[in-house]
């Protein structure tokens, strides 16, 4: 196996609800290698969600290491979390969390706002990002005027915007219908063929998680079961 | 500025509420400016005041006439240079909206004790010379288009003649005068005290105050009880005040004007105090997973309480500029009541401190919400 980009050691994950201390991950250890599509799976409540938070930054772990991008993670400042958040994980969500009131190119301007780069470098850069998704005609258009392909696609690029080391992805095709899932599902194969992006994928889906080249199964808390697809779907 | 489409987009995200909003503050500053600039400007009239002058009345009332027989027991007071006289006369011009200061004065003793007035030789002599002459200010002469030689009436509220129990009264512009360039103070006139005198149906040998002015400004306490110690007991005595206190004790005619505008105010930016609270509260708790997206995409907690603090601040700026900026346009309306004034400078300053205020008051509790927002728990809707 190439250089692992996630590695997880011993993990612990606890939640307080009410009085009660849930644990929803037990002494997980995971490693994933740069270049790997990774498909998450697992039941609802089964942690998933939880995991890859971890693997993006989003929340920390109570106990165990998190090393992502080669920095021990459950080790940073709020502060210090976000600028690595900012600079090495790009983020695909369900509902493609966009900004209403923005248009799509501003949206996908939004994390190169936290960079030195200047207003023609990141119209560049932006443009570039559209392109590659395949909405280079709608950047003008409002996530209201948008398809929810198109929506998810703008989404897509900007997490790709600014170059992450890894692409972190909850249900991105959640809420599509089948043709268009797999039109996304492509595209996000294609980044991880095609551009070397590091994918990592939480899904419920048995078609979806065939587009990546691993899969793994989390059920109450822990997990259960690896497959190494050695060509992957489609 | 690269965050500025970004806070400008989330500032109208609901176009109908941020334009209410906007126009409440808009309405609240308009409202600041026009009763600021009244009491700043009412302010200027009592700070122009000169320090080297008393004002001497009637210890009843301002309306209660002084025996001009007054006039060489005060001049013979100790640091008194030069004592003149001036009768309040209620003069208006065709319709009562056109108030003008206009009093009868002996003029050389006038000129003396208020050598601010500006007058060309020849309109003073004019005036000596021409018993129902007046000397107009400028801006009144501009206002109403008087020129010399023109035939004036004025109407006068309490003084009727003599001779035929009429209150208008007519005089002939001889001239005009300047007060330093103080437009407040040119929106006036002087007449003939002499012809006034005589002409008038009561009171007469009466003035309405005196104006004496000291050898020595230092001296200004121990003159004024040295004058009213002179008419103690009397039939007139007399309450003797600096320029300063007597403008002030004007004003206090009308009323505490500083604390009824105070209170005005206070209750106006209480009330959107919480109206403006209220609605970034509202519109933050509306994009709770919108600031959770840009903390995943790496805004820090500090970035995202700014940009909502900026947010707040540029609503309050813009509307306190409209607002004010519509009080500028409007304040000349006000014209009539305080004067020949533009809206002063410290009003437009203290309005944008205000303005700061209210965005910092109303956008921090939001803000500090917005920084304290736990990205999971948000984006998961909890």
């Amino acid at each position: 196996m190439s250089e692992a980009i996630v590695s997880l050691r011993n993990v612990v994950k606890r939640y307080q609800r009410g009085k009660q201390v849930v644990e929803v991950l037990h002494a997980l250890n995971l490693e994933i290698a740069r270049g790997e599509f990774v498909a998450l799976m697992g039941p609802s409540g089964s942690g998933k969600t939880t995991l890859l938070n971890l693997i993006g930054g989003l929340d920390r772990a109570t106990s165990g290491e998190v090393i992502v991008a080669g920095e021990r993670i459950d080790q940073l400042s709020s502060g210090g979390l976000a600028k690595w958040r900012a600079r090495h994980v790009g983020f695909v969500f369900q509902f493609y969390n966009l900004m209403p009131m923005l248009t799509a190119e501003r949206n996908v301007e939004l994390p190169l706002l936290l960079t030195s780069l200047n207003g023609a470098q990141r119209k560049k850069n932006v443009a570039a990002a559209l392109a590659v998704v395949g909405l280079a005609d709608r950047a003008r258009h409002k996530p209201a005027e948008l398809s929810g392909g198109q929506a998810q696609r703008v989404a897509i690029a900007r997490a790709l915007v600014a170059d992450p080391t890894l692409l972190v992805c909850d249900e991105p095709t959640g809420d599509l219908d089948r043709k268009t899932a797999d039109e996304i599902l492509h595209l996000l194969q294609t980044l991880n063929r095609d551009h070397g992006k590091t994918i990592v994928m939480v899904t419920h889906d048995p078609k979806a998680a065939e587009y990546a080249s691993r899969q793994l199964h989390v059920d109450k808390g822990a997990l259960v079961q690896g497959e190494q697809l050695a060509g992957a779907a489609h | 500025m690269k965050y500025f489409p970004l806070i400008w987009a989330a500032l109208w995200r609901k176009k109908t509420r941020t334009i209410f909003t906007l126009l409440s503050i808009i309405i609240a500053f308009l409202l600041f400016g026009m009763l600021q600039g009244v009491n700043a400007a009412f302010k200027q009239g009592v700070d122009n005041a000169n320090v080297n002058r008393l004002v001497v009345t009637s210890r009843i009332s301002l309306t209660e006439a002084l025996p001009i027989a007054q006039m060489q027991q005060i001049e013979s007071v100790a640091g008194v240079a030069t004592v003149a006289h001036a009768t309040w006369f209620g003069a208006y011009y065709q319709d009562p909206k056109n108030f003008i200061f206009a009093v009868p004065v002996d003029i050389d003793r006038y000129l003396k004790a208020v050598p601010e007035i500006q007058a060309a030789p020849e309109a003073i002599d004019a005036l000596r010379h021409t018993r129902d002459g007046i000397l107009v200010g400028l801006v009144a002469a501009k206002k109403y288009g008087w020129k010399i030689g023109d035939r004036v009436p004025l109407h006068s509220t309490i003084w009727t003649r003599k001779a035929d129990g009429q209150s208008d009264w007519n005089f002939e512009v001889v001239g005009y005068y300047d007060f330093n360039g103080d437009k407040n103070q040119t929106d006036a006139a002087l007449f003939n005290f002499d012809y006034f005198d005589e002409a008038r149906a009561f009171r007469r040998g009466t003035v309405g105050w005196w104006v004496v002015s000291l050898k020595d400004p230092n001296q200004s306490a121990e003159v004024a009880g040295a004058i009213d110690k002179l008419f103690l007991n009397s039939a007139d005595e007399t309450k003797t005040q600096s320029e300063k206190e007597f403008a002030q004790s004007f004003l206090k005619q009308f009323g505490d004007i500083n604390f009824i505008v105070k209170a005005i105010l206070f209750a106006v930016f209480f009330t959107l105090l919480f109206l403006t609270g209220n609605t970034m509260m509202q519109s933050v708790r509306e994009r709770i997973p919108e600031l959770a997206v840009l903390k995943t995409l790496g805004y820090s907690d500090l970035g995202v309480l700014t940009l909502v603090l900026v947010e707040s601040v540029l609503l309050c700026l813009l509307a306190a500029a409209l607002g004010l900026g519509a009080a500028e346009l409007l304040f000349p309306l006000l014209k009539s009541v305080v004067g020949e004034v533009r809206l002063p400078g410290s009003v437009l300053v203290a309005g944008t401190v205000v303005a700061l205020i209210l965005a910092v008051a109303t956008g921090l509790p939001p803000a500090w919400r917005a920084k304290r927002l736990n990205i999971v728990d948000a984006l998961a809707g909890r």
